[in-house]
């Protein structure tokens, strides 16, 4: 079954195409906008921009470190440049460059990680960004958006090129379902709740939002009324919807496309554990590199399915019934 | 707008009070790296007291001034000397060096000061930094140019020479490097620990204009960045800059284990007699 099927949502087309748009828009909307591409223009789709705006589209070859120091360089001079490549390439590979020349700096430059998470497939673990989150996680002052679909990736390009400072946006190759309609209204910061429910809270971002709501289709068959958060915006991390969440549903499940460790789990669980404990599970990599293999069969492989999160939400409701006896 | 020219005599007169500054700072610091700020004093002193750069200290983030980047960020107190003596900010904030709330950070960091333009400490990182500028630059026809100094052992860095091979193909005639080829890097002297040479060789075979040049011949030295700024061609230009590790202070110069370390105030109070001597 297509992923956002059972919770009736419309098939997307692969996330890296919209961005592509996305990209192409941002570049029509402000001349400021500049493309920094490693050489996988055609793979992230941020070719899209060398055919329109060849002068504003740097193709700085397979060399992430210079890529990454020569946009922070056009940014001290009033550019907007996006970094553009594969999530693994740029934050492994760039790291100390994003760390100074960005983070630090507070430059006013957009890392785009594409290809992030294991959907990538049958190129492997070589070329998946599956620690991405961590390792932006790791830089103080940088924004970290991680859109689910069409509408939402739009918009995080847009505000990533109205945003003064260092921002991240996880990009991917993955046909993600269509979470929103035209004209949804998004905030920096401000997780969106796209379904009431108070049994319990799935907190999900990127392509688990789309799994996500296939499990609450799931549980509704079975009378349980979940709420389901996308937490588009890892950092600034929205503490108050999770709070509440966690305050009115009593058991908490976090799903993500990514590792476990050190991942958006670990961000929220320290948000409860400080402000409301209640029951949580994590639904993500544990610690494992993924293989090399078509992404559905990969998803089914490392468990990031709807039924992975549904038997999550049994187990924290089964966590909090116990509490409450 | 450009700086006034000062006479030779004057510069080497300036060059000695930053020595000396650099040498208070550190001291009173207990740390930083004054042996690899005194290698670089002549080649500081006369891009921005020299006439080469254009900048106004009044007006830190006019669009059309020239950039510098010290790539080797260890060499922050000279930077933070000259910043000072050029009018960014008051002389009294050199004493507040690597001090709690000072923006004088061991290592200098973007936005904390004007005058500083990129955030460099981690070597290896300033040419792509400066490259960036020049193609924008290039990009919006503003005539600046960009110098980046760089030290000898930082070019050992990968990045360094990502970004030497993507300034020629950028055809970036307004970037000028500078290597501070003090022949010493941390651990000992670079040909026993990670030989550079052949150096020029290397920076001609990635298509540079290279120059070499006594790094404290200031007559010298200008004569050479004069000569770059004249050019109208498209090939970013390097200057190696032969220069002693320590310049001035002969017990320095001998003992390369002073980098990464401040003298003490004995050895302070030796260091000052002997700069103010030459």
């Amino acid at each position: 079954m297509r992923i956002g099927e059972r919770a009736g949502l419309k098939a997307g087309r692969p996330m890296r195409d919209i961005f592509g748009e996305a990209i192409l828009a941002a570049c029509e909307k402000d001349p400021r906008v500049v493309v920094l591409d490693g050489d996988l223009g055609n793979s992230t789709k941020a070719d899209t921009v060398r055919r329109k705006f060849p002068q504003r589209f740097l193709n700085l070859g397979i060399a992430e470190s210079n890529l990454v120091g020569v946009a922070v360089g056009l940014s001290t001079c009033g550019f907007i440049p996006f970094a553009v490549s594969f999530s693994s390439f740029l934050l492994c590979n760039a790291y100390d460059q994003i760390r100074l020349g960005v983070a630090m700096s507070r430059a006013n430059v957009k890392i785009v990680g594409s290809h992030g998470g294991i959907t990538l497939g049958k190129d492997g673990p070589t070329q998946m960004g599956i620690e991405d989150l961590a390792l932006v996680g790791g830089l103080p002052t940088m924004v970290i958006l991680v859109p689910c679909d069409r509408v939402s990736m739009h918009w995080a390009v847009e505000v990533a090129a109205s945003l003064e400072g260092p921002v991240f946006i996880r990009s991917s190759r993955y046909p993600m379902p269509e979470v929103y309609a035209d004209g949804a209204s998004f905030r920096v910061g401000k997780a969106n709740v796209l379904r009431e429910g108070k049994d319990l809270t799935i907190v999900a971002c990127g392509l688990m939002v789309g799994v996500a709501l296939d499990a609450w289709a799931m549980l509704q068959e079975e009378g349980i009324a979940a709420r389901v958060v996308d937490l588009h915006t890892i950092r600034p991390l929205d503490r108050e919807t999770l709070v509440q969440a966690a305050l009115e549903t009593g058991a908490l499940v976090v799903a993500e496309e990514h590792l476990l460790h050190g991942g958006v789990g670990a961000n929220v669980a320290r948000v409860i554990a400080e402000e409301a404990p209640c029951p949580m599970r994590f639904v993500g990599l544990a610690d494992t590199y993924a293989d090399s293999a078509d992404p559905d069969e990969l998803l089914l492989k490392y468990g990031l399915t709807p039924e992975a999160v549904w038997r999550a939400c049994h187990e924290v409701l089964k966590m909090k019934g116990r509490e409450r006896a | 707008m450009k700086a006034t020219v000062k006479p030779v005599s004057e510069l080497k007169n300036l060059a000695r009070d930053l020595r000396l500054e650099v040498l208070e700072m550190t001291t009173r610091a207990s740390s930083g790296h004054p042996s690899s700020c005194f290698s670089a004093v002549e080649i500081l002193v006369a891009l921005y007291f020299g006439g080469i750069l254009s900048y106004d200290p009044k007006d830190p983030f006019w669009e059309e001034r020239d950039r510098f980047i010290l790539s080797k960020g260890h060499a922050a107190p000279l930077l933070y000397a000259v910043l000072a003596r050029a009018g960014y900010f008051p002389r009294e904030a050199l004493w507040t060096l690597r001090t709690l709330h000072s923006p004088l950070q061991g290592h200098p960091v973007y936005r904390l000061l004007p005058g500083v333009e990129a955030t460099t400490g981690s070597l290896g990182q300033g040419l792509s930094i400066g490259l960036g500028q020049a193609i924008a630059g290039k990009m919006k026809g503003q005539p600046f140019r960009v110098y980046v100094l760089l030290g000898d052992g930082e070019c050992q860095e990968g990045q360094v020479w990502e970004a030497a091979m993507a300034a020629t193909h950028f055809r970036v005639g307004n970037l000028t490097a500078i290597v501070d080829y003090n022949k010493f890097q941390e651990t000992g002297p670079i040909a026993r620990e990670m030989n550079l040479e052949p150096f020029r060789q290397k920076w001609e075979s990635f298509g540079w204009l290279v120059e070499e040049v006594d790094g404290h011949d200031l007559e010298a030295l200008l004569k050479v960045l004069e000569d770059f700024k004249k050019r109208t061609d498209e090939r970013p230009a390097v200057l190696i800059a032969h220069t002693v590790k320590g310049k001035g202070v002969s017990f320095v110069e001998a003992d390369y284990t002073f980098h990464g370390r401040a003298l003490t105030e004995e050895q302070a109070d030796r260091a000052k007699e002997e700069i103010l001597c030459e």
